[in-house]
């Protein structure tokens, strides 16, 4: 009856494990359901002008890796995140695309005069609405789309440290994809 | 005095009125307002994550608030309301989780860890409940007995 003797720590490790993997779970980090869905439409005016800043149609270029970044002037992480976009925006293949969200358009503006601006284009999503489209919590919040399809999301600040960890990896997966 | 204290006793009894948020753009029927807060207390707000849209004042639940509500001026169904959330934000969205395969052990598993327990406890009693009968006493303990219940054990 050997497995009965063991049967309690077979049990307790069972529970261990469940609670360090739920425990270490960020509940803040929800995960958008679009993920490996087509993009939502959207039609987005500019920050400065009239016409249209930012529209899903400029998401379905082909061998293109798109960037979908939700921020504002009045969000910090926003800040912390900043240099990353600088650095993304270099990449070859990459076309990193802003949307102002809940924002002030002179703010943003001034934002991106301060911070530099990383952004092929920018849409001011003025009352959030698109965002929700998104299933977007709150800025930060970055999405990796190709071919019209969202493939990842990274939810909060794109830290210095998950540039190389977290972000480049994905870039290399849909980079190899086009290659292919 | 008498006629100032009571009502002054009512005013501070009502301050708590004060304390619930109210919507500027409520629908007009008050029987759609219902609904839409019906829905509403379904939701969970993603911010502050364990109240409902309807308990919280983020900016976020704020405008799925509207949402709620533009959609059921607009005649969708409740399933067509949910539907729009959780196609956007996935299951959590909802303060009740959905009986499907994924949460099958949320809503099965309470009710097997019970039987389980159950089993348990059963196996336990029947297995000590069987103490065996007591041996009838021997001649010099019958002796004893009898000597004690006269008070001459000495």
């Amino acid at each position: 009856m050997l497995i009965k003797r063991f049967l309690p720590l077979i049990i307790f490790a069972g529970i261990f494990v469940a609670f360090m993997v739920g425990l270490s779970l960020n509940p803040r980090e929800i995960p958008s359901a679009l993920i490996n869905k087509p993009a939502p439409e959207f039609s987005l005016p500019p920050l400065k002008g009239d016409g249209v800043g930012l529209s899903s149609e400029n998401l379905n270029d082909k061998d293109t890796i798109i960037i979908i970044n939700f921020f504002a002037s009045w969000c910090g992480p926003c800040r912390v995140e900043h240099p990353s976009l600088n650095q993304l925006s270099k990449l070859a293949g990459v076309k990193l695309y802003g949307i102002a969200y809940k924002d002030d358009p002179k703010n943003s503006l001034s934002f991106l005069a301060n911070y530099g601006n990383p952004y092929a284009k920018v849409g001011a999503d003025l009352k959030g609405r698109n965002a929700i489209n998104w299933g977007v919590t709150g800025t930060p919040e970055t999405f990796f789309v190709k071919d019209g399809i969202i493939r990842y999301q990274h939810i909060g600040p794109i830290h210095d440290m998950q540039f190389d960890t977290d972000i480049m990896p994905i870039i290399n997966k849909l980079r190899q994809e086009v290659g292919s | 005095m008498r006629y100032f204290l009571f009502p002054l006793i009512l005013f501070f009894l009502s301050m708590n009125a004060f304390a619930i948020g109210v919507d500027k753009d409520r629908l007009n029927d008050p029987l759609l307002e219902a609904r839409a807060q019906q829905m509403m207390k379904q939701l969970r707000c993603l911010v502050c994550q364990n109240q409902s849209i309807v308990d919280s004042d983020a900016g976020l639940a704020e405008d799925l608030r509207a949402i709620v509500r533009e959609q059921v001026m607009a005649g969708k169904s409740d399933p067509e309301i949910i539907a729009f959330m959780t196609s956007r934000y996935g299951d959590w969205v909802l303060l009740m989780p959905p009986f499907k395969m994924t949460t099958l052990f949320l809503w099965l598993g309470p009710f097997i860890l019970l039987l389980v327990g159950g089993f348990l406890v059963f196996r336990y009693v029947s297995m000590h409940k069987s103490t065996p009968e007591p041996r009838p006493l021997n001649a010099d303990e019958e002796k004893r007995l009898n000597q004690i219940l006269k008070g001459s054990h000495k």
